[in-house]
């Protein structure tokens, strides 16, 4: 296909030797996106614009950080207190953390209830599993940063965990303290890592919207497009809808940041790390509590550690537990619900995580996180089997059309 | 679709307010990320320097550290002072007279870096070198100042800096 | 379909999670519940009040200083309550602080400059234990943001103290307070009624420098917080009108798709 024409001979140089120009005139003006995408379909772009917002930040924080135990906490401190706005670069950042995660459960969720992640989407999804993950061990190693006390007992427990493998299990530990205990040299190690992961995900991020283009967005609807008549440019269409989008994010953001910056956070990292003091009650962040919650359910500590890498396992394979041919939950009545009981469950696991590990706490973690594996390991290969779905409509373009065409079939498509 | 659309909403009034709005809003994100660089808080604090001359005894050479710099404070011997005037300054590499440089001629105060590449010239302690016309030696490629810590011989092309000081009271000057 | 009513039962979880998973820290111990006091600087129109920072600076200089160090602050960033650099020179002054090695090679001290940070009473933490009984008097700068309720929980520390309920025994050396977790603390009541004589005259009772010193110890852990929450008004206001003005875009290009 014959490129754009552009008037300006400077681009023109360019683009003929290094095709940038034409590429983005591809994706902005003639990539088809499909015309009914909804809200839920922003929060891919968010998700992209808060790593940049992270990636700013943090090159900035990392100008004035030190990374020794006897510095780190007083270097996060003069950042608050003397350099010049480092208060809000740093609580931008910080905030910013748990913004990138509530952006991105938000985008997998989408994801889980409009059937995104079924054929021929199934390595689109899969890349996007490798960048949570990737996602999970920088905000881990980020978190032990600021050498606070949630900073250095979180790293001590979550560390601790490896020694359940067996065999190799102790090596693996003192490779990852390279000491005996989390002290300075695991410190600057986090440091080094915690600065390199997040281009790690760059690039993991350039292959997923690589595979995304691939065969373009899913739609609420979950039928393919056919046809000119069901998609539009993505530019100005797109780009209007997510700057809109980004706006409203944006201010919530803002209020976040400038009216309670630590709400978020523990006050117990304001406390400077103490090998020889446990805190009460060792919490990891917001995000990591379902999965902290998941690990503590199982009463064996490898058992524990397994389930706990086994509930983010479970959802590369996805794809292939759940097959039916029905994407979108729309058309789906009974897998809508259990959609929704699966959200509760989440949420549930989210709260029993915060909590200490003590009578009906336990009883509770234990039964969600049963359910959370019976979710994905039988009732979604069940429901693919014996679900009867609603009649899909015939295009995306009909139900604005009206009827289309004259006894319109109620049968599936 | 987009062409129709293109040449009506180009200029519409709504899309110019947004995006200026949001050009607005870029400059406003962008300065706080580019004046963290500025320096902080606490470098700033140690900007200024205070010193009470008086424990300067005559003949004698302080050095004391202004902003990460050594600053020279002597206080000159009335040979010393006659012989920083007697020059004819059109002789001098860099023409500057005494007493521009000096507030009050007997405390002499410049800042410790030789102007050709850097190094801190001897002639502080009694026993340094203090060079042919009895000011500052640079080792390093063989700068000779005078006592007014004016250039006369070697690499280095200007006269010691004079840093900004005033005399908050008879005996205490601020640096900076 | 998702549309508003699945977008509002995430909003919902997701505050319903936000506010349960800020319980675990107050869980921790506390069964009694913290009263809430009127803080000048609470609110997103909060400010410090100038006066009570001044007062509450010298609570914490004659009462509390003899045993908590205030290491994240200088002497110059008491510009904030209102001193000026003479003043701050004066104050610094009184205070002596570490310098060196002189050119014996010794350690000696001279007075305090405005660039020093306050010297702290102990030279390490073994020494401040010596001196205490065992216990540890811990850094103030940071202690509001480092307890849940932080500003609510200082005022109620201070003036928790009493004799302990019926049938409850406090260990030796140590004192009922209502609000401690575990109800004994070290720290023996540190505030008394007229134990200041407050340079601007109002009366120093055990709730004036509560309040005062909390509020100075606000500042202490967020010298920044009105120029925070100033720049937030702003911040909110400005992206408010500027989404407005995107949804107007938005609703005006997609007109001919709806």
């Amino acid at each position: 296909m014959s490129g754009p024409n552009f008037s300006n001979p400077v681009v023109r140089w360019i683009d003929h030797r290094l095709p940038v120009f034409t590429f983005m005139h591809h994706e902005m003006h003639e990539y088809p996106t499909p015309k009914n995408l909804n809200y839920w379909w922003n929060f891919g772009s968010l998700a992209g614009i808060v790593l940049v917002i992270m990636l700013l930040t943090g090159i900035i924080l990392a100008m004035h950080y030190t990374p020794h135990v006897d510095y780190a906490f007083q270097s996060v401190e003069r950042i608050m207190r003397d350099v010049n706005y480092g208060w809000l670069i740093r609580y931008i950042h910080a905030n910013g953390a748990s913004f990138f995660f509530i952006v991105v459960y938000i985008h997998i969720f989408r994801g889980l209830y409009y059937g995104s992640y079924k054929a021929p989407r199934e390595l689109l999804w899969m890349l996007g599993v490798v960048i949570l993950l990737l996602m999970m061990a920088t905000a881990f190693m980020g978190y032990v940063l600021p050498w606070g006390q949630m900073s250095f007992w979180g790293a001590t427990v979550i560390t601790n965990l490896f020694s359940a493998l067996p065999g190799v299990g102790e090596w693996i530990v003192t490779l990852l303290w390279g000491g005996f205990s989390v002290d300075n040299p695991t410190l600057n190690r986090f440091f080094s890592l915690h600065y390199l992961l997040p281009f790690v995900i760059v690039g993991v991020v350039v292959l997923h919207i690589v595979a995304l283009h691939r065969f373009g967005s899913n739609n609420p609807l979950g039928i393919d497009v056919r046809g000119k008549q069901d998609s539009i440019p993505f530019h100005p269409y797109y780009t209007v809808k997510d700057m809109f989008g980004l706006g409203v994010f944006l201010t919530i953001f803002a209020a976040v940041v400038f009216f309670m910056p630590n709400a978020m956070g523990h006050p117990d990292n304001y406390i400077p790390a103490n090998p020889l003091v446990t805190p009460a009650h060792i919490v990891p962040e917001w995000y990591f509590l379902p999965f902290y919650a998941i690990l503590r359910a199982v009463p064996d500590k490898l058992l524990g550690v397994l389930a706990m890498f086994a509930a983010i396992a479970v959802l590369f394979i996805l794809p292939w537990l759940d097959r039916s041919p029905v994407r979108s939950a729309t058309f789906r009545p009974l897998f809508k619900i259990f959609f929704w009981i699966f959200a509760a469950n989440c949420v549930l696991l989210t709260y029993l995580g915060g909590k200490p590990a003590e009578g009906i706490y336990v009883i509770l973690s234990r039964l969600a996180t049963v359910y959370y594996f019976f979710h994905f390991l039988i009732l979604l290969p069940g429901l693919s089997i014996f679900e009867t779905p609603k009649p899909l409509p015939r295009s995306i373009s009909q139900p604005v059309l009206g009827s289309g065409t004259a006894g319109a079939s109620k049968e599936n498509s | 679709m987009a062409e129709t659309h293109e040449g009506a909403t180009r200029r519409d009034f709504i899309h110019v307010a947004s995006a200026t709005m949001g050009a607005v809003g870029a400059a406003c994100v962008a300065w706080p990320l580019i004046d963290q660089m500025n320096p902080a808080a606490d470098t700033l604090a140690l900007a200024t320097t205070e010193f009470d001359v008086s424990g300067v005894e005559e003949g004698m050479a302080v050095t004391i550290v202004w902003r990460g710099k050594p600053v020279f404070v002597r206080h000159r011997t009335a040979k010393e002072i006659e012989e920083a005037g007697a020059v004819d300054i059109n002789d001098l590499p860099d023409p500057e007279t005494d007493g521009a440089r000096a507030a009050k001629p007997e405390m002499l105060v410049l800042v410790g870096v030789c102007t050709h590449l850097g190094c801190v010239p001897l002639g502080q302690k009694a026993t340094d070198p203090r060079g042919e016309w009895g000011g500052w030696f640079c080792p390093c490629h063989g700068s000779h100042y005078d006592t007014s810590g004016r250039i006369r011989k070697g690499p280095a092309p200007t006269n010691l800096p004079v840093p900004p000081y005033e005399y908050i009271s008879d005996t205490v000057i601020r640096i900076g | 379909m998702m549309g508003a009513r699945g977008l509002l039962t995430v909003a919902a979880a997701a505050l319903v999670s936000l506010g349960l998973t800020a319980a675990p820290a107050k869980a921790a111990g506390n069964a009694v519940e913290l009263p809430s006091q009127n803080w000048s600087f609470a609110g997103i129109f909060g400010t410090f009040d100038r006066g009570e920072l001044q007062r509450g600076f010298q609570v914490y200089k004659e009462v509390c200083a003899g045993c908590h160090s205030l290491d994240y602050i200088a002497f110059r960033n008491l510009a904030d309550l209102g001193f000026n650099e003479l003043e701050i020179k004066a104050i610094a002054a009184e205070y002596e602080v570490q310098d060196g090695p002189n050119d014996d090679g010794e350690m000696f001290d001279r007075p305090g400059l405005p660039a020093d940070r306050f010297p702290a009473p102990f030279a390490n933490d073994n020494a401040a234990r010596a001196s205490n009984g065992g216990a540890l008097p811990p850094d103030l700068s940071l202690m509001v943001d480092a307890r849940p309720n932080g500003a609510n929980y200082l005022y109620a520390l201070m003036t928790g103290y009493g004799d302990a309920p019926s049938g409850v025994t406090v260990a030796e050396g140590m004192s009922y307070n209502a609000y401690f977790p575990g109800h004994q603390i070290a720290m023996p009541a540190p505030i008394a009624d007229d134990g200041v004589e407050y340079a601007d005259g109002t009366k120093a009772t055990v709730d004036q420098q509560a309040r005062d010193v909390t509020a100075f110890l606000t500042w202490a852990a967020e010298p920044n917080l009105e120029e925070r929450k100033r720049m937030g008004v702003m911040a909110v206001l400005f992206l408010l009108v500027m989404t407005g003005l995107l949804y107007a875009s938005k609703r005006k290009i997609w007109a001919d798709v709806h």
